[in-house]
């Protein structure tokens, strides 16, 4: 980072965060009115984001895409509420390099943030034009007239002509510009409500809802053989043996790349599978010893960068010290959807259907790796399963890409195995984060030290500079250079994510330091290095409090002058039943987690309950309580799912999952050998949303990650009365903790 | 080698090789989107079909097995004009994200209240452990499965 973007405060007391983001993106922000935001990320015609269509639709169309997460309602609700019009006129265009607006990546929580403020300007504008039309038809002035359900009124009554008779979709050829009024707070209809989601029909009833029930005439099916790391070099294969079966078209290698097409779908399985055989791999790297990784992210070369600093550290007198080490390891997204790519290359055009999260990026991405101009790649979103951030859908994306270039005129369908998706998709980096702090007097933080190592949180093969990124690109004879690890500066942050904590704490020095060669692959998973720091933060406040004799909440609420914040915790201790709960070492315990996602988004704090059995350090998992600030919630159900799913997902990383490598490369290839939370393992969960209409709207998606690890080590510590500060905190940690007097 | 199974209620016919996945066939002959390709290992779940009304994992069955018998997916369950209770609560509890794993959670709580129509939780998460969700909606599944439930014995009484 070059020192002329810091902005060093010396002296002042003032936190330093260490930033060198654009204007722009902080405006978002901190807009105090999101429908004031002037970028449309340089997609300013109108008719870009909105189409009226024949037949009393209209057409939405936006760059983010689904993934189960209920963008899309979301959007077509902003979009309804602004144009006056019911949810069943709204469609929601696919996402299709072809004609939808650039919005990069659907990422970080950012989707109603970024869209939804870009959907109601130009459906607010929309509107304006639609009815300036309308007030010319009429000979009306426009003050006069009103919409309901895209209806004309003039003074309250009908006046026969609608949306679709003004205009038949002409006239929208026009720059959107800044300063379009969007509706007032007080008269929202549709934000706001649990509309349902508008994808759930078409799933419940098999229509076709994801990229797999997509078939197209003369579809070819398609199989990757990897090694058992996804960087082996592929030293020997004996193709013609496979290339001479039955059904195979052809068997693709180049380089480290190896693929196999067959008329149906076993062939290319077989096909595979015989290929597999005759390969001969070699490991690239050595594995660092999977159980020690935390001790290896701090011996491993790294570069250090300043997070955030206050001076003064130490001035003050801190009469206590306390230190202590919290650690995660590799995670896998581990969709139950294996990645699958469809691709289709007519000589002139490559057409792409993808589950990736940016068509755009992908796109560039896929062009560079290929050797073809942007133009003549085509990508199309394909919704399959959850991606919960950067898995193998890029990867597969160009896997099938390149597989159809070689059998021009045939829809090439991909399907990665499921040891394809574990082996093949980037992690989740594994952390360290170290805190030391001093207490004074009477018992309140006087200093914080804080220390992260952890391998890059993005890795995305965004556009031709993050191409060698991609698998392909790695694999194939002349390999792309892989880019140098990315580092995501504040205040949003990558592996310093909610590095800095919320609390008032006057001195506080925070670095991180990131290991320049992953020994893995790793790349973005929801939340990124939030989900470390907070486990951190949080479990270690409860240390704080427990050294200073305070209460948990106290603890926290004595730090915190943020008002939203206070309110967030205050309102979990009104409503989980804390105080009924026997604790410290009965077997049974409660704790709670905080945080202010990214410290610029939603705040989310964490109670659970829970109990441990003694005997064999089994965790059974009780009650969770959530309390969620977002700001304006456009979707109140939409919320409570992402937290829930949220508190249930990150429940599963931080007691029982683990990505196993050794010598021989990775060794979690299925769900035997990766382990997810279960139907009998997930708790009573229950949501409150404390709604801020006046506040601007922020995405929860990421919210709970953090604050759930933290509540369940806290509950876990008093129940046990052992401390556990390395994810997972599996029953056979919690066994040895148990037994061992030592262990604090 | 030709199989002759009902799908869906209506009799069917296959020269198929007999050893391909019953999902394969099913997904790509006959052009089914209800079962899923999760795992292709019988771990998952995403891939359950009924076989005589009992849920099975289509992914390791060969096609040949089901010759002569009866196999029903979710589109055999329930459609738009006539919907399963269970697919109307699915719906209504909004009782996924992805849905990816829909499929399997609906066929195994088909099979489930086809035995007991008034299960408890514990029933439930006995016959849908091993079905797995990465998004989280368990409890929203659980509860869509009561629901059914519910309206199952209210229609009898």
């Amino acid at each position: 980072m070059s020192s002329t973007r810091r902005q060093f405060l010396q002296g002042s007391g003032a936190l330093v965060a260490y930033f060198s983001l654009p204007a722009s993106v902080l405006a978002q922000y901190t807009s105090p009115n999101p429908g004031q935001t002037k970028e449309l990320r340089g997609n300013t015609s109108l008719d870009t984001w909105i189409r009226v269509e024949a037949g009393g639709l209209i057409v939405i169309s936006v760059g983010k895409v689904e993934f189960g997460q209920g963008i899309r309602t979301a959007l077509a609700q902003i979009a309804a509420e602004e144009l006056d019009i019911s949810m069943s006129r709204v469609r929601m265009a696919e996402v299709d390099t072809a004609h939808s607006p650039d919005e990069s990546y659907t990422f970080s929580a950012m989707s109603v943030q970024q869209s939804g403020t870009r959907v109601r300007k130009a459906a607010a504008y929309a509107r304006q034009v639609l009815l300036a039309h309308a007030a010319k038809t009429l000979n009306l002035p426009t003050a006069e007239l009103s919409v309901v359900n895209g209806s004309i009124l003039h003074n309250g009554q009908p006046t026969g002509i609608d949306y679709w008779e003004i205009l038949e979709g002409k006239d929208f050829d026009r720059v959107v510009p800044d300063d379009v009024t969007a509706k007032p707070l007080e008269q929202y209809q549709v934000i706001g409500q649990s509309v349902p989601r508008l994808d759930i029909p078409d799933k419940v009833f098999a229509k076709t809802s994801y990229l797999a029930d997509q078939r197209m005439p003369d579809m070819a099916h398609a199989r990757v053989v990897r090694g058992s790391s996804p960087d082996a070099r592929l030293l020997e294969v004996d193709t013609s043996t496979v290339a001479a079966m039955r059904g195979v078209l052809k068997v693709v290698r180049d380089g480290s790349f190896l693929a196999v097409v067959a008329e149906r779908e076993m062939q290319a399985t077989q096909a595979a599978a015989k290929l597999a055989e005759s390969c001969r791999w070699q490991a690239k790297k050595t594995f660092p010893d999977a159980s020690r990784v935390s001790e290896w992210l701090k011996s491993a070369k790294s570069q250090t960068y300043p997070v955030a600093e206050r001076l003064s550290l130490s001035e003050k007198a801190a009469v206590k010290v306390h230190s202590a080490q919290y650690s995660r390891p590799f995670l896998a997204h581990a969709s139950i959807a294996p990645s699958a790519a469809i691709a289709l290359w007519n000589g002139k055009v490559l057409t792409v259907w993808s589950h990736g999260q940016g068509m755009y990026p992908l796109r560039g991405a896929i062009a560079h790796t290929l050797g073809l101009k942007q133009q003549q790649v085509r990508c199309v979103h394909s919704e399959s399963g959850g991606v919960y951030g950067h898995n193998g859908a890029d990867d597969a994306a160009c896997d099938a890409a390149a597989i159809a270039m070689q059998l021009p005129n045939r829809p090439i369908k991909l399907q990665w195995s499921r040891a394809d998706e574990f082996r093949g998709e980037p992690y989740g980096s594994a952390m360290m984060v170290s805190t030391r702090a001093g207490l004074d007097s009477q018992g309140r933080i006087a200093d914080w030290q804080q220390d992260i190592w952890s391998c890059t949180h993005s890795t995305r093969p965004g556009g031709a500079a993050g191409a060698g990124n991609l698998l392909y690109a790695q694999q194939k004879q002349k390999p792309l250079s892989v880019p140098p690890p990315r580092v995501i500066p504040q205040p949003i942050g990558g592996a310093d994510r909610n590095a800095v904590p919320l609390y008032d704490i006057p001195a506080l020095k925070i670095n991180k330091h990131i290991v320049l060669e992953a020994p893995l692959r790793v790349s973005a998973l929801r939340s990124l290095g939030a989900y470390a720091n907070i486990f951190a933060i949080e479990s270690f406040m409860d240390e704080l409090a427990v050294a200073s004799a305070v209460d948990p909440f106290e603890f926290r609420l004595a730090h915190l002058s943020d008002q939203r914040a206070r309110r967030v915790l205050e309102r979990l201790r009104e409503v989980s039943a804390w105080g009924q709960i026997p604790t410290y070492g009965t077997g049974k315990g409660w704790g709670i987690g905080f945080a202010k996602y990214k410290n610029l988004s939603a705040y989310c704090a964490v109670f659970v309950s829970l109990s441990v059995d003694q005997k064999n350090g089994q965790v059974t998992l009780d009650k969770t309580h959530a309390v969620i600030d977002a700001g304006l919630v456009v979707n109140p159900d939409g919320v409570r799912a992402q937290i829930e799913g949220g508190i249930v997902q990150s429940a599963s990383w931080t007691l029982k999952e683990q990505v196993k490598f050794g010598s021989l490369g990775v060794r979690s290839t299925d769900w035997m050998s990766y382990p997810i939370l279960g139907f009998s393992e997930v708790p009573e969960l229950d949501v409150e949303i404390i709604e801020r209409r006046d506040q601007p709207w922020l995405g929860v998606a990421e919210a709970a990650q953090g604050p759930t690890a933290a509540a369940i080590a806290n509950a876990i510590f008093r129940a046990s009365g052992k401390r556990l500060r390395d994810i997972p905190l599996t029953a056979l940690k919690i066994l040895s903790a148990v037994k061992d007097p030592q262990f604090a | 080698m030709t199989i002759n199974f009902k799908l869906n209620d209506k009799a069917v016919s296959l020269d198929i090789d007999p050893k391909t996945p019953l999902l394969e066939a099913l997904r790509n002959d006959f052009e089914l989107n209800g079962p899923k390709f999760g795992c292709g290992l019988a771990q998952c779940g995403a891939c359950s079909v009924l076989l005589e009304g009992e849920a099975v994992r289509s992914c390791v069955i060969p096609v040949a097995a089901v010759n002569g018998l009866n196999v029903t997916t979710l589109e055999g369950l329930g459609n738009q004009q006539n919907p399963h209770v269970l697919q109307l609560a699915f719906i209504e509890e909004q009782a996924m994200q992805c849905g990816y794993c829909s499929n399997g959670m609906i066929i195994n709580a088909a099979a489930l209240l086809s035995r007991n129509q008034t299960p408890e939780k514990k029933d439930i998460d006995k016959a849908l452990a091993a079905n797995l969700c990465r998004c989280g909606a368990h409890p929203r599944i659980v509860r869509a499965i009561q629901r059914a439930a519910k309206s199952l014995t209210k229609d009898v009484t």
